[in-house]
């Protein structure tokens, strides 16, 4: 069961974005930024409140990709994989971290919840390829060392 | 700040032009993606820190009055150089300048105009102080890409002072809808978002529908990795897009108008907003701009991370509040777009255009580019080259003149192998091609679209055929999964494709590969299901001895292909450390101390912990 | 308007939406696995793509025809592209196609087949999905989704429910209910359309031949069986007789010969729905209270009401439906020991439905808290049945139902087709029976297919307002009228599924418009040729209120608060 709070401040989203099908992402969004992830019960919450089916509401979170019905980590890396920094080995950046936080494909989030790793396609810094980003800033001109640097880092001001 | 009139646009633009040239100086820090990324905010709050502390100091000035802007620019273009920073009226342009640069920067240029030398972009033993005579920018021509790096991207103020605005008066206040949509066709413009369709022709048929409820849609959902012209426009340059939206809006009459911003882009979703809001306080965007009869008023939409959000009818879904899954067509986008209604759907390129051609007009825009396709066009030049970055160029210029002159050739003084144009739906133009003029309709003779305009160059250390699956691999995760031939053609070519890599294809793996490409390309729903096989075609077709070679020989020149490259010991080298051993999480490497030591290439499972780790450079790769 | 040229012959079109239908009207069947004419054009499977003379390929589910076209539908190109995609589609498809319920009745199958696939070189990599059994109605089987959304765009827009949907996207899309719930747990009315729009066994009718064929073994069980009006007229094609043609009479000997003790109609207990009704809406009428009625002899709406619009749940009638009526009946009447004969009674009811499979377990439809109805196999599982004995349906004489209750009135046949509800219950509502009489209320607009028909009908002093609806998503456009205000009615006749049961979820599915027709005038034939047409005079009705149902007929004939 979540905590009151959560529909509170999901009211407060709906309320902002108003009661149609059209503020199901936005709101969302705004829900998967607030608190990491989606909570499945929210989702079920706003579908009633705007009107939309349950089973259309999961059909359309599961199609993005943002969206995630897990909690997330405290710092989410997303290591690039877009053309440009494919080339310029953005690959072993990702094993590196994978192996570092005991992560997978399968398996994103690190259990003491500080860390999600995922790939994304293109960040739009190509000219400084490899890049990652932390909680959306981006870190140029990657190496697994650097990579590796960055997690003992975010460690040290996670704890 | 309200603006009722095109004389108060005027007064306005007058006002802004005066308060920028009373600066003595302005700081241009580049606040592009690339350059924050590598620290450009610190070097503007830094910057802006010096200024501050400048007030009541008396310093020994060459100047009277120091009156000094320190500004956040978009994308100046040399990304690979950032942060980059540059030094109005002086027009010094430094390159990765560091935090510890800024207090020389400003004690010697700013206040007394002297050049710091050591922080010009060097080639070889020459420098250049100014961006017009560093190659890579010179060699551009810049229409759309005008005022990104040269202006406050977060100031309307700034913006208005550039000529901004000027377009949507003359629009509404000198030209009828029609004549503004004629002007567009006349133009020749094209959409600048891969399909290369004439935006006059959309707009004309968007403008005699019966429907009166119209919307204008901008497509900023640039997802083809290694492109990034449309973010950078966005975040450098936002009212000119924004300027482009409201011309084509007053062109079609349409009421509402959305713009549609890739998750991936935060800075450009925050620039936008942030333009839309100054906008409409000034009255040039919502109820009665300029105090005419005519309202728009402009919505965000951030995309949330689906690649195939970039389709214009997934795009529309998307906004809807769906599932972003292509429709089919008829009726297409024109007719029933967003909300079934007919919809303007341009991407940001396109939109950015449209501003100077009502301003300068048709002659002058046919006289950039090529017949069939005028204006210019930006790209974003990545992989193996010597300048990373964003230029834009004529339509109709060659890869020759990209690569070479604007690019400064191939990183290292490599050999030049290929260049993928226009990404997970494009193709590979190679040497012979290097001195076709780049436009629409001259690349799809080879296979390869201009898209919107990524272009990754490969030298001899890429694998063709690794591109190929790294391109499946991308069409194939971001398939929407609505139509077989895409869902389940694209799953069996990249099976394929990685037991090729793998070195467990077989050779009638390539005729199942063609089979199925062919397949997709003719029979799926949308132009990214149609063009996903393009890639695999394209090398399949130009390097095809390379896939032979993967399969047959076991063998991947370019040493690419982790399953088909073996580590080896040079004997020579080795001084039999026992490091490398010591290193190989799998036991594959014997040996006694100070004499060679040699890998059992059944056990390696080529991690290159070995080589890493070698003081000696002992350790090689064989294809 | 317009020509064609398709494969070289000119071809008219005049109101055709799409090429596909144009192309098919020239006698060229095109294989689909995504498109019917009564949903949205999804254009996912591809297969009935085409080659114009510039070379270009489309799908022609989505094209509009246009003058002058030059089309190709065969082309080697497209024959070895469909070839391949059909093969595509088994790839990923759990392909224990002997064993499969619709082994024989799969489009797949039918287009592996068709398309000449007998090899396919790629290896299935789907994970298996556990089936979802949990509705009474409906068994899920993901393994066999071809993901065609047939079943989401049937659900959503045919019936406006809206219980299943696309999930996650790409090779790793599905379909499934939100969070891949249980479909019990969702706001599923059992009608069974998706089943009925699914071409592959992703979705097929939870079956109970099995506990049928049990009982039939058992010699100290009577079994009882009663046919609802709509299964007469969807048996006989598939056993290669006329479509639609009533073969009542042959389901009868059939039924019999397998071992049924006891034969009965279920319009004979629609004869009582409509006493009963007739009765419940005349007193409301008067009381004018709980008005608008809506009717009770389609589960699924009733389940509807409950899920959407619980605030209406008091003005649907009290009745049972026919089904729950009849088995209350039989069950009464072998409850007496002179008449059991000490044997044990078990009630098979024969439906073309797949929610009333639901209804006869929902415990309100209860008597003394025991279920009446023991057994529900719908229309296909019949016809499986019957092939399954090896008794040669098509040739069999047709026999008559047995007594005490085998006599039904025409009011009663016509249950089975939209409108026939409303029909029967105007008929008792109105004073004579004669031809006149009858044909002008036939003719008062309550037939036709229309999804929703709107009546108004002079009673006593006043107009009845009478609103006749097939399809949920209908259903609701009404009730949102009703909700809102905008409309007002007397009396709200329901049939979940379009057309009414004739095209219920537990029919043979892939039934087209010629079948759709047909099944509906068998069943308005079935009552031409009875004579008796008003329910209050069929000749077995009064006696059974004077006896059986004397004191009981509240307990027997409706429903008990739940």
């Amino acid at each position: 069961m979540l905590d009151q709070s959560y529909y509170t401040k999901t009211d407060e989203f709906i309320e902002h974005y108003g009661r149609k099908a059209s503020s199901l992402i936005p709101i969302m969004q705004d829900i998967q930024g607030e608190y990491r992830y989606l909570p499945g019960e929210l989702l079920t919450y706003v579908a009633k409140e705007i009107g939309v089916k349950e089973a259309k509401a999961y059909s359309v979170a599961t199609f993005y990709e943002n969206f995630s019905f897990e909690p997330k980590g405290k710092y989410i890396i997303k290591v690039c994989d877009g053309t440009a920094c494919h080339v310029r080995k953005s690959t072993p950046i990702l094993e590196a971290l994978f192996k570092e936080l005991g992560l997978s494909q399968k398996k994103h989030t690190t259990d003491d919840m500080l860390f999600t790793v995922e790939t994304v396609s293109c960040l739009g810094a190509c000219g400084l390829a490899p890049t990652l980003t932390v909680n959306d800033e981006v870190h140029p001109n990657m190496t697994p060392e650097k990579a590796l640097a960055l997690v003992e880092e975010l460690r040290g001001e996670g704890l | 700040m309200i603006i009722n009139s095109r004389k108060e646009l005027e007064k306005q633009r007058k006002a802004a032009s005066e308060e920028i040239k009373s600066y003595n100086c302005r700081i241009l820090v580049c606040a592009g993606t690339g350059c924050i990324a590598t620290g450009s905010q610190k070097i503007y709050d830094e910057m802006k820190k010096l200024c501050a502390d400048l007030e009541g100091v008396t310093v020994e000035m060459e100047k009277d009055v120091p009156h000094i802007g320190v500004v956040k620019t978009g994308c100046q273009g040399i990304c690979e150089l950032g942060p980059l920073i540059r030094i109005e009226p002086y027009h010094y342009q430094y390159v990765k300048v560091q935090l510890e640069d800024c207090r020389e920067i400003f004690e010697r240029t700013v206040l007394k105009g002297e050049p710091v030398e050591r922080l010009f972009y060097h080639k070889g033993e020459k420098a250049f102080a100014k961006p017009k005579d560093i190659p890579f920018i010179a060699k551009q021509t810049r229409v759309v890409l005008e005022n990104c790096g040269n202006i406050d991207a977060e100031s309307i103020d700034e913006y208005i002072a550039s000529g901004g605005f000027k377009a949507l008066a003359k629009a509404i206040f000198d030209m009828k809808p029609d004549e503004v949509v004629e002007v567009v066709d006349q133009s020749g413009l094209r959409g600048r978002g891969g399909g290369g369709f004439p935006a006059g022709r959309k707009w004309k048929q968007v403008a005699r529908q019966p429907e009166k409820v119209r919307y204008v849609v901008c497509n900023g959902d640039e997802g083809d990795p290694g492109a990034f012209m449309d973010g950078s426009v966005m975040e450098g340059d936002p009212f000119k897009m924004i300027e482009g939206m409201i011309i084509a809006a007053y062109a079609v009459s349409a009421q509402e108008g959305y713009i549609y911003v890739r998750a991936e882009y935060p800075l450009s979703v925050a620039r936008l907003k942030m333009a839309i809001a100054q906008a409409e306080e000034y009255h040039l965007l919502g109820d009665k701009i300029m105090g005419s009869d005519f309202s728009f008023h402009l919505h965000i939409n951030r995309g949330a991370g689906a690649f195939v959000c970039g389709e214009g009818s997934a795009l529309t879904a998307s906004i809807e509040g769906n599932r972003g899954m292509p429709r089919v067509k008829p009726p297409r986008t024109v007719e029933k777009g967003l909300w079934e209604k007919p919809t303007v759907l341009n991407n940001v390129e396109t939109f950015a255009n449209v501003p100077n051609i009502i301003l300068k007009g048709v002659e002058w825009f046919r006289s950039i580019g090529s017949e069939g396709s005028p204006g210019t066009k930006t790209f974003s030049i990545t992989g193996a080259i010597e300048n990373t970055g964003l230029l834009e160029v004529p339509m109709g210029t060659t890869l020759r003149e990209i690569i070479y002159d604007i690019g400064g050739g191939i990183k290292g003084g490599g050999e030049f192998k290929a260049v993928q144009i226009g990404g997970p739906s494009g193709g590979c133009l190679i040497t012979p091609h290097l001195d076709v003029g780049l436009d629409f309709d001259s690349v799809k003779k080879y296979d390869a679209i201009v898209g919107s305009g990524g272009l990754v160059v490969m030298d001899e250390h890429t694998c063709m055929v690794e591109v190929a699956r790294f391109f499946m691999s991308f069409t194939q995760r971001e398939s929407c999964g609505k139509c077989v031939p895409c869902r389940e053609g694209t799953k069996r070519m990249l099976e394929i494709l990685e037991r090729i890599v793998k070195g467990e294809g077989k050779l009638e793996d390539l005729d199942q590969l063609e089979e199925l490409a062919e397949m997709v390309r003719s029979m799926a729903l949308c132009g990214l299901g149609k063009s996903a096989p393009l890639p695999v075609l394209s090398t399949l077709r130009t390097f095809r001895d390379e896939y032979v070679e993967h399969i047959v020989e076991k063998k991947c020149v370019s040493k690419t292909c982790e399953a088909l490259r073996s580590f080896k010991i040079n004997p020579e080298f080795c001084k039999g450390c026992s490091k490398c051993a010591k290193n190989c999480p799998v036991g594959a490497i014997t040996g006694k101390l100070k004499e060679a030591y040699t890998i059992n290439n059944d056990l390696c499972i080529k991690c290159g912990a070995c080589k890493d780790n070698c003081a000696f450079d002992a350790v090689y790769i064989e294809a | 308007m317009g020509y064609m040229m398709i494969d070289g012959r000119k071809v008219e079109f005049t109101d055709e939406r799409n090429v596909l239908s144009v192309i098919r009207k020239a006698g060229i069947s095109l294989p689909t696995l995504c498109y019917h004419s009564e949903v949205s054009t999804f254009g996912a499977c591809r297969l009935c793509t085409v080659e114009d003379d510039r070379g270009r390929t489309f799908a022609s589910c989505s094209e509009e025809p246009r003058d002058g076209m030059v089309i190709y539908t065969n082309t080697g190109k497209i024959k070895k592209y469909r070839k391949l995609i059909v093969e595509l589609l088994l790839a990923a498809h759990c392909r224990d196609c002997t064993t499969c319920v619709k082994s024989g009745e799969c489009v797949l199958q039918e287009l592996a087949h068709r398309m000449g696939v007998t090899n396919v070189r790629f290896e299935n990599t789907r994970e298996i999905r556990p089936l979802d059994t949990s509705s009474p109605s409906i068994v899920r089987d993901p393994n066999k989704c071809i993901l065609c959304g047939d079943c989401v765009r049937a659900c959503e827009e045919i019936q406006g429910i809206g219980a299943l949907g696309f999930a996650f996207r790409g090779t790793e899309a599905m379909v499934m209910p939100a969070f891949d719930k249980p479909l019990a747990e969702t706001d599923c009315v059992n009608c069974g359309q998706c089943r009925v729009y699914c071409p592959t066994g992703a979705i097929s009718i939870k079956t109970h031949m099995d506990e049928v064929w049990d009982a039939l073994a058992d010699k100290d069980t009577r079994v009882v069986a009663q046919i609802a009006p709509a299964v007469r007229v969807a048996v006989g094609d598939s056993f290669g007789l006329t479509k639609g043609r009533s073969v009542m009479g042959k389901i009868v000997n059939v039924l019999h010969r397998m071992g049924f003790d006891e034969v009965y109609d279920t319009a004979f207990s629609a004869d009582l729905t409509v006493m009963e009704e007739s009765e419940e809406f005349l007193e409301r009428l008067e009381q004018n209270e709980n008005l608008p009625l809506l009717t009770s002899c389609c589960p699924a709406w009733v389940k509807f009401v409950h899920d959407q619009y619980p605030e209406f749940v008091e003005n649907i009638s009290s009745c049972r439906s026919p089904q729950g009526m009849f088995s209350a009946v039989i069950k009464e009447y072998y409850r007496s020991p002179k008449n059991s004969g000490g044997k044990k009674t078990i009630v098979v009811s024969v439906m073309p439905c797949t929610a009333k499979k639901m209804e006869a377990i929902r415990p309100n439809s209860f008597t003394r808290g025991k279920q009446d109805t023991d057994i529900v196999i719908t229309t296909t599982e019949l016809i499986r049945m019957i092939r399954n004995s090896g008794i040669e349906f098509e040739t069999l004489d047709p026999e008559a139902c047995d007594m005490p209750f085998g006599f039904s009135s025409g009011g009663g046949m016509i249950f089975g087709v939209t409108g026939g509800v409303t029909e029967a219950v105007l008929r008792r509502m109105t004073e004579g029976h004669s031809k006149v009489e009858l044909d002008a209320i036939s003719e008062c607009g309550v037939r036709g297919s229309e999804g929703i028909k709107e009546v108004t009908l002079p009673y006593n002093d006043t107009q009845l307002n009478i609103c006749i609806v097939s399809g949920l998503a209908n259903a609701r456009t009404v009730m949102e009228r009703v909700r809102n205000g905008e409309a007002s009615y007397h009396l709200i006749e329901v049939m979940a599924c379009r057309r009414g049961c004739i095209m219920g979820g537990g029919q043979p599915p892939r039934a087209g418009d010629r079948t759709k027709a047909a099944r509906e005038k068998g069943l308005y034939n079935a009552d031409n040729v009875t004579i008796i047409k008003k329910s209050d005079e069929n000749p077995l009705i009064a006696p059974l209120y004077d006896g059986l149902l004397k004191g009981k007929v509240h307990q027997l004939l409706h429903n008990q608060e739940s």
